[in-house]
């Protein structure tokens, strides 16, 4: 199953390849991961999205729980949680194809940001399973660059993580 | 106001703090102001070995056999790396070190510079945790972190890295009391409501089994492991890493278990219905496969301060987390206050069907031989030590032999590579242990393929006047290789012959030791006497053994612990 694993970690030059080095050594996967500074600068929040059965995501947690420098752990998707994720699509659009497009960025509640006379660049939010559908809906054909970042997530209501 | 010092004097003064009496190391570019340090004071003695990883292994061996913290210093570069294999070796056998590497100035790093490597990166994987410390103001507080993680929770290597600059560079100085570090708390006390449900389940049980492995030696808790056994009178298996843990000559040991354990251990642990697992981790040499392992309907008790050990390889029914002894010492009350008593009817058939494995004998072996067998060596090297001995090991036959036949009574006794396997441990890890028991009887059960690994300590060991003996079980062969050979890959054996051997005699002595070559087994006892009488030197006993012997029980890979092959 698809989990989304939140970190607290200290802010320190190397923790972000203690991680990612746990993930290489022990075979877990990682499907997405992102970090970045909190509101409390000595601490960094890092969101990971992992596939794996209910044991590989228990050892995964036990393991990331282990290194010196992570501080707190939540499972996102133990509970119910909020996901976004940001993605900028470039995309060829050209003659009718414009209209086409826009309609469609629309429908997903995307903006276009960027524009020439022969593309467009889209910008959408949302989980990562919409983000999948709208690429899809577009078609492999049209698309000239993807960038996502991943998802990240917070709890809902009172499920926090924080110190 | 507090003195001024260079990183350099820091380094040293904080090693003094910690109470360190032995450093293991080995000088260079990069740590040149530590050494200068080291020579202008004599609470910390240097013992100077001739390769890196030696050094590793000594402050190991240290560290094993007196529950203290090992401490080694290496410089930059290749002093790291050679250090690699003795610091993965402490961290999966968990033992507590603090490694000071030196480090290129910091406005070299990343540079290519002379004798620069990513220390952090490279040991990253094999250490508890590891520091650069590129701002002199950090260093105290880092060496103290360093020393609170090595040795609290489940202990591990911890590795500082100090750039050549910030050991020249001034700061006050002092050190701290104590550390708090939000990120790290260890837990330490098992949780009340899982040692109750531990203690009923312990009380009901048919079949009952204590798995105990080296998280008993670690947390010092032997004492308290051996007075639950007894006061239940159940049966008790150690691990390789174990031994000690349980006194092997108690009646309620079944000796070790796992690829080379003993029939009746291996049986008990297969067909018990409650085991306690204490400070062990169900590992491939142990439990050999899982699913066979699965296949018996048995409840599980697993008590362990690393949660990740726990269900990382079999699913157990009652998790504890915390430190073995404290938990032990809980269930003891809980136990003598419990209204429940023992099932003794059931207990007195599970001991009568242990007794009925035990009588299989899985350890006998040809004793009228008239080459020598190893094994005859060890229980010899057991009567003439009276089994109080300090025994290091190498890896491969001659370890196994030794774990099977001298039965270890107390903890910290047996020093041995069990997780990492790492050939060349024996003989450095001996001087540590010497260093750390210097009026103990310290002896390395090697062979002769293990012992070439590091055999240049035995300038060391002339240098502090080590007064170990070395009981060389020399069969020509990588022995464990060979047999390997001979079960699974049709007696072809692949480039695991020894050729070209040095006359061990000679070799000893030219170090300065004395040399002994033994080549029949009415020998042998004469050998081991004359060795233990010359108390202040170091003799290296080279045994010629039969090359053909196999270390038997033996669960192939991929079977499981009841499909032994057995003589």
């Amino acid at each position: 199953m698809r989990h989304i694993i939140s970190l607290l970690m200290e802010n320190e030059a190397g923790t972000l390849s203690r991680v990612a080095g746990l993930f290489s050594a022990r075979g877990y996967n990682i499907e997405s991961l992102n970090v970045a500074p909190t509101e409390d600068p000595t601490l960094s929040r890092m969101t990971l999205v992992t596939i794996g059965s209910d044991e590989v995501i228990e050892q995964i947690t036990k393991q990331l729980n282990k290194l010196i420098e992570v501080v707190k752990i939540i499972d996102l998707t133990e509970g119910d949680h909020i996901e976004r994720e940001l993605m900028l699509v470039k995309v060829k659009a050209i003659g009718d194809g414009r209209d086409e497009i826009k309609r469609l960025t629309d429908i997903f509640r995307g903006s276009i940001i960027d524009v020439t006379d022969k593309s467009y660049t889209i910008e959408l939010t949302g989980t990562s399973s919409k983000l999948d559908a709208f690429l899809e809906t577009i078609g492999q054909g049209i698309i000239l660059e993807t960038i996502r970042t991943g998802a990240s997530g917070l709890g809902r209501g009172d499920r926090m993580l924080k110190l | 106001m507090t003195e001024e010092l260079t990183g350099a004097e820091i380094t040293i003064r904080c090693l003094q703090e910690e109470g360190v009496e032995y450093i293991f190391g080995y000088p260079g570019g990069a740590v040149l102001f530590i050494y200068d340090e080291l020579f202008k004071q004599d609470k910390v003695k240097h013992i100077l070995v001739r390769h890196e990883q030696a050094a590793l292994h000594a402050a190991d061996g240290y560290a094993r056999s007196s529950h203290k913290v090992g401490v080694a210093l290496v410089t930059s570069g290749p002093g790291v790396t050679n250090a690699v294999t003795g610091i993965a070796t402490a961290y999966m056998d968990s033992i507590p070190l603090v490694i000071i590497s030196g480090q290129v100035p910091t406005a070299a790093i990343g540079q290519d510079a002379f004798q620069e490597v990513d220390t952090v990166g490279i040991t990253r994987p094999c250490v508890k945790h590891n520091f650069l410390v590129k701002d002199i103001t950090e260093l105290a507080a880092t060496i103290k972190k360093a020393f609170f993680i090595a040795s609290s929770g489940r202990p591990g290597p911890v590795l500082v890295d100090i750039p050549k600059d910030v050991t020249q560079q001034k700061t006050h100085f002092s050190y701290p009391n104590s550390i708090h570090m939000r990120s790290y708390n260890p837990v330490t006390n098992g949780n009340t409501k899982q040692i109750k449900k531990a203690a009923e389940l312990i009380l009901s049980a048919k079949r009952p089994m204590f798995y105990s492995g080296g998280g008993v030696i670690l947390d010092n808790a032997a004492g308290v492991l051996t007075e639950l056994v007894q006061l239940l009178d159940y049966p008790c298996t150690n691990t390789l890493m174990g031994l000690g843990g349980f006194p092997a000559t108690d009646k309620h040991s079944v000796g070790m278990l796992g690829m080379h354990g003993t029939y009746e251990a291996n049986m008990s642990m297969q067909y018990c219905d409650v085991l306690i697992a204490v400070g062990a981790r169900f590992d491939d040499r142990v439990i050999g496969n899982p699913k066979h392992f699965y296949s018996e309907d048995r409840k599980i008790i697993h008590i362990d301060i690393d949660p990740s050990s726990i269900s990382k390889r079999v699913k157990v029914d009652i998790p504890i987390v915390g430190s073995v002894s404290q938990v032990l010492k809980e269930l003891i009350k809980l136990i003598k206050a419990s209204k429940e008593k023992t099932d003794a009817i059931a207990l007195k058939e599970w001991w009568k069907q242990i007794n009925l494995w035990r009588e299989r004998d899985c350890l006998k072996y040809d004793r009228s031989s008239r080459v020598i067998k190893p094994q005859m060596v060890i229980e010899k090297l057991y009567a003439i030590t009276k089994g109080d001995a300090f025994i290091t090991s190498d890896v491969g036959q001659h370890q196994m032999w030794a774990a099977q036949f001298y039965p270890f009574d107390k903890p910290r006794r047996w020093i041995n590579s069990g997780g990492l396997g790492t050939m060349g441990f024996g003989l450095p890890s001996a001087m540590g242990v010497q260093f750390a028991n210097p009026t103990g009887t310290v002896a390395c059960i090697t062979g002769e393929a293990s012992i070439q690994m590091c055999i240049q300590e035995l300038s060391t060991c002339k240098q502090y006047q080590l007064p170990l003996k070395i009981i060389n079980l020399n069969n020509r062969y990588m022995g464990m290789v060979r047999q390997w050979q001979e079960f699974f890959h049709g007696n072809r054996y692949s480039e695991s012959y020894m050729d070209a051997l040095p006359d061990f005699v000679k070799l000893a002595e030219s170090y300065g030791h004395v040399g002994m070559k033994i080549e029949k087994p009415g020998d042998i006892e004469g050998a081991l006497k004359d060795a233990f009488k010359l108390k202040k030197r170091l003799v290296f006993l080279d045994f010629i053994t039969d090359q053909t012997e196999n270390v038997f029980p033996m669960v192939p890979g991929g079977k499981g612990l009841s499909e032994m092959i057995l003589v």
